[in-house]
């Protein structure tokens, strides 16, 4: 043991004597890991609340019984099933709007409700009576509370008037969700007597056969492993995860650097300890124990960073969740002791690949092999020549999954095959290139800058491989943010065409809120729209009410139509499709759609596909009065106004006095459509944030290979020193050097970005969100990122540099009076 | 004390055989001191590693006391050099990490045989009093060698092997080095064989064997 410290103690000692070596291996091993963790915080947060809310009083986790048109339908059922020896509990839902807001209302049976639904324990035995006796209680979890600025206790109204029963916080219930006694749901719902559905519990014995006691009434849904949400947002905490890989990878770029020259400094002071008696195991044992320690120390504080990085993000990643699909996280990081055992391990398992071939490299190394100082930038050829190859094998395989790949997954292997093949046949590029200049060289000076540039390649090729990957993802994310914000905005135009939004409380207010405004000159149109709820396939559905209005026919945003496709629309027959969800069903123009309707089904002829960017769901949009007809309890909330620009703010400040409407329930076209824009660009701050962490961990991977090569370079410039170049103008000359190779490497990142861009937009794109967005090229912006590359560089390579052209004379004379 | 006999060593070179050692015999007894000579390419250094058991012998025998060293694993001869043997190279090898106190003391302490006094009685004998708290490259060629012999007697080995040990110093500090390294076997009573160059060395100790064409002449 006291060997093992000793011999420890003596590799340590080489840490102290290079602080900045180990300050680069700490950086790569922190970057590596807080990125990584601090990324999978987020995922993790995300995941615990879609759990929550599959786990909510029977969500998609629980067995049930639902109506085949998804309507409501008679507790008599419920009754029945019970008599029938059918463990069943009902549940009513729907939508209330309390202090202006529109929250999810849960009506609850709790004496009959499974034991093994979420949040069902806590509501056993004390908790019962208060929650089923009058008044009652609302459960609320803490955010929704907060939301509604309400106080714990408090008993507000709903909009129809009628008041909750007393608000009680529940911590492990999903936000946006009130749960009330089914009693309860019923009167604020004004559903008496109605159930949404029927949750199953474990049935002891066997019950009798449901078709004989409700025949086809009600149908079984089996639970789902996973959540629609899940299924949803899987695209979007995938791109995450790659995000984090990217970074991980670049950040281990940096700790295989450190390590690699570490060992080969290294060499001799092992060879020693191996001549004065510690045994190779010994050694090799503590070499190993020596990068888990640093790894674990490294993991602690790349845990500690990724946390606050998760925390920093955090709020947009949920914005952006919200945004895109409706789901609720949490504002507040809350993490597992997993999280940090997994940091800490990735930490570890990182530090080890990045070190393995050095590690390798000790146990085989015989204890009288010759010293080989540097011999970890001389890459042979045939390397190069393997490297190449195997480039070309992972592009194969990039063209075969681009090919037979139909996945999401299938996707992001495409990318991941491009980007690492083309981070394998980045060296070989680079040597064409420096050969191709070294052959055009005239000069001595010229050709010795064109030579060292070869030689100095094989150290730097990690390093600049980091920064083609980084460069290379921040050219594709940008190009396809800004084609998705041009086509967004477009689309938004298209998609807002009143001038005046007012979302009623209910189908009364609504009513009223109509005949007020026949009677006021400054409105020119009053624009009913209707949406409803059904299922296709399995999937959720929303039906669209369209008005029958010329400013629709103008800027909905159609990407194809059948001839006259507007008039066939009136009659009720006929609906344009969502993009996204003719892609799912695989429906074109011309083909006809099946939609359950609670009158029976409703065919419609499909007619025409319109752009639906940012919605989850798939979409069908009818004309308004046919879908009141299909759906009589459509709620007719909905109005938009046409009216003059100067006569809007006298408008809604008219309507909010006779009507009490807040900010929510009505607002004009220009608010609706920042508010919006607002959203969109808060879904790509998370992606812009981890774009420039890549891109800082890219320039770190370049600044330490510069400094670890430093040392090793001067006996390259020592002569030309000696010959009479210089300080100055050495360093000046290593500046070009680097930024040559940088631009050379930033030149190869453009196309590469730009085939990244095409893949997220016609692969991930169309596969995550089902539909596709028009590829465009923003010159200026590919000039501004390379330009960023260039000074990321230029940054990395100064301080290297300054120290170069103030470097005392004596440290060059050094390199001829001793061998080094 | 040491005994050698019928060692042969066969390197490969482009692929063809070279036979560096053909059978030598030799025997060194305990406290004496020999020289060993010979052309470039001899086999001396090969020889002094066979026997510090650095490198592995193709046939014959080495014997250290009651050890064969031939048939130690590597661990083996791991532990027969942190114990029994002392080295001392051309190039000093010191660690360029650890000041001059912590490289005189660091074969000894992972030989768990770390002896204060006699560290003590090694830096005032070999004139490194006032360098404890440098390092390697803060010192001259001989004051690095100095460090390198304190570090191979730290553990009072039985046998002390020097390749060319006074190869990169200049001839006056070549003779005090030597002096130093003379005294201090004495005093341990440990053998000693230096592999050297220089004839005007290898008469100063006890006994003068040449290596030529892979045998001892």
């Amino acid at each position: 043991m006291k060997r093992a410290l000793w011999t420890l103690a003596v590799l340590l000692s080489h840490w102290r004597r290079h602080k900045m070596q180990f300050a680069t291996l700490l950086i790569g091993l922190i970057a590596a890991t807080a990125l990584w963790s601090g990324v999978q915080a987020i995922n993790q947060q995300a995941r615990n609340a879609y759990d929550r809310a599959a786990a909510t009083f029977g969500g998609v986790r629980t067995a049930m019984l639902v109506a085949p048109n998804a309507a409501t339908f008679s507790q008599e059922l419920f009754i029945k099933l019970r008599r029938a020896g059918w463990p069943v509990s009902p549940v009513l839902e729907g939508r209330v709007q309390v202090n202006g807001r529109s929250v999810r209302l849960l009506g609850i049976e709790p004496v009959t409700l499974p034991a093994d639904v979420g949040n069902a324990p806590r509501l056993g035995a004390s908790d019962l009576s208060s929650f089923v006796a009058p008044p009652g209680q609302t459960l609320v979890a803490q955010e929704t509370l907060s939301d509604l600025q309400a106080q714990e206790g408090a008993a507000p109204a709903i909009s129809s008037g009628a008041k909750l029963p007393p608000l009680r916080v529940l911590p492990q219930l999903v936000p946006d969700v009130l749960v009330v006694d089914i009693g309860v749901a019923q009167r604020l719902l004004n559903k008496p007597d109605q159930v949404s559905r029927l949750l199953i519990g474990k049935p002891k014995g066997t019950p009798a056969p449901l078709q004989g006691i409700v025949g086809d009434q009600l149908q079984r849904v089996e639970p789902d492993a996973e959540t629609e949400l899940e299924r949803l947002t899987d695209s979007f905490h995938l791109n995450l995860t790659a995000f984090g890989l990217l970074s991980f990878f670049v950040g281990l770029f940096i700790v295989n650097s450190a390590v690699g020259l570490a060992f080969e400094q290294r060499l001799p002071m092992l060879r020693t300890l191996r001549a004065c008696g510690a045994s190779a195991r010994l050694v090799n044992t503590v070499l190993v124990i020596e990068l888990v320690v640093l790894a674990l120390v490294a993991g602690l504080i790349g845990l500690v960073c990724g946390y606050f990085i998760a925390a920093a993000l955090l709020p947009d990643v949920a914005a952006s969740l919200r945004g895109l699909y409706g789901a609720q996280i949490p504002g507040q990081l809350t993490l597992r002791s997993e999280w940090w055992l997994a940091g800490i391990g990735i930490s570890i398992a990182g530090a080890l690949v990045a070190a393995a071939t050095s590690l390798i490299k000790a146990i085989r190394m015989p204890v009288l092999a010759t010293a080989q100082p540097r011999a970890w930038q001389q890459r042979h050829r045939r390397w190069l020549i393997l490297q190449s190859l195997a480039a070309c094998a992972v592009f194969a395989v990039a063209l075969l999954l681009l090919h037979y790949g139909q996945s999401l997954i299938a996707g992001f292997g495409v990318l991941a095959a491009l980007m690492f093949g083309a981070a394998l046949i980045l060296p070989a590029f680079l040597e064409i290139i420096l050969l191709i200049g070294q052959r055009w060289a005239k000069g001595p000076l010229a050709l010795w800058f064109w030579a060292d540039s070869r030689q100095q390649l094989s150290g730097l090729s990690l390093a600049l491989m980091a920064l083609l990957l980084a460069l290379a993802v921040n050219v594709g994310v940008s190009t396809m943010v800004e084609t998705f914000s041009r086509t967004f905005i477009g689309w938004l135009n298209g998609r807002l065409a009143a001038d005046v939004y007012i979302s009623a409380a209910d189908n009364a207010q609504g009513v009223a809120i109509r005949n007020w405004l026949r009677d006021r000159g400054d409105v020119q149109a009053v624009l009913s729209g209707g949406r409803a709820e059904t299922q296709i396939e399995g999937q959720p559905v929303e039906l669209l009410g369209l008005p029958d209005h010329a400013l629709y026919r103008e800027r909905w945003p159609l990407l194809e139509t059948a001839p006259r496709a507007w008039t066939r629309l009136v009659p009720g027959n006929a609906a344009f499709i969502s993009e996204q969800l003719s892609r799912h069903l695989h429906v074109r123009i011309g083909d006809v759609v099946e939609v359950p309707a609670p009158g029976g089904t409703w065919e419609l002829d499909i007619v025409g596909i319109y752009a639906d960017y940012g919605n989850p769901k798939g979409q069908l949009a009818v004309n308004v009065a046919a879908l009141i007809r299909q759906f009589p309890q459509t709620p007719q909330t909905r109005i938009g106004l046409i009216v003059a620009k100067e006569n809007i703010p006298g408008l809604i400040a008219s309507l909010q006095k006779q009507f009490a409407l807040d900010d929510r329930s009505i607002a004009d076209q220009a608010t609706v459509k920042a508010e919006s824009i607002r959203i969109f660009n808060r879904t790509f701050a998370v992606t812009s944030a981890l774009n420039a962490f890549t891109l800082g961990v890219a320039g770190i991977a370049l600044l330490t290979s510069l400094l670890t090569l430093a040392n090793s370079r001067l006996p390259q410039l020592a002569p030309l020193w000696a010959v009479g170049l210089t300080r100055p103008r050495l360093a000046a000359i290593e500046l070009t050097k680097t930024l040559s190779v940088a631009l050379f490497t930033s030149l190869l990142a453009v196309p590469l970005g730009l085939l990244v861009a095409w893949c997220l937009i016609a692969i991930v794109n169309v596969k995550a969100f089902g539909w596709r967005l028009p590829f465009h090229v923003f010159p200026l912006q590919l000039v501004e990122l390379v330009a960023v590359a260039l000074l990321a560089s230029l940054i990395a390579a100064l301080l290297p540099m300054v120290r170069l052209a103030r470097m005392q004379p004596a440290s060059l004379v050094k390199v001829f009076a001793n061998e080094r | 004390m040491l005994s050698i006999r019928n060692l042969s060593k066969t390197f490969s070179s482009a692929g063809e055989p070279v036979h560096v050692l053909r059978g030598v015999d030799l025997d060194l007894r305990a406290g004496e001191r020999v020289a060993l000579t010979g052309e470039s390419g001899s086999g001396k250094s090969t020889l002094l590693h066979l026997i510090a058991g650095l490198d592995a012998a193709d046939g014959g025998t080495i014997r250290l006391e009651d050890t064969e060293v031939t048939r130690l694993s590597d661990a083996g001869r791991a532990s027969l050099r942190r114990d029994r043997i002392g080295l001392v190279f051309q190039q000093f090898n010191l660690i360029p990490s650890l000041s001059v106190m912590d490289n005189l003391a660091f074969q000894a302490r992972i030989a768990g045989r770390h002896d204060a006094a006699w560290t003590r009685e090694l830096v005032e004998r070999l004139g490194l009093d006032g360098l404890l708290k440098r390092y390697p490259e803060q010192l001259s060629g001989g004051q690095q060698q100095r460090v390198a012999i304190g570090r191979a007697l730290a553990t009072k080995p039985s046998l002390l092997l020097a390749d060319e040990p006074t190869g990169n110093l200049d001839e006056a500090t070549a003779d005090d080095v030597l002096a130093l390294t003379r005294d201090l076997v004495a005093r341990t009573g440990c053998g000693f064989l230096m592999v050297t160059h220089s004839l005007h060395l290898a008469v100063t100790l006890d006994r003068h064997v040449t290596l030529h064409a892979g045998r001892i002449a």
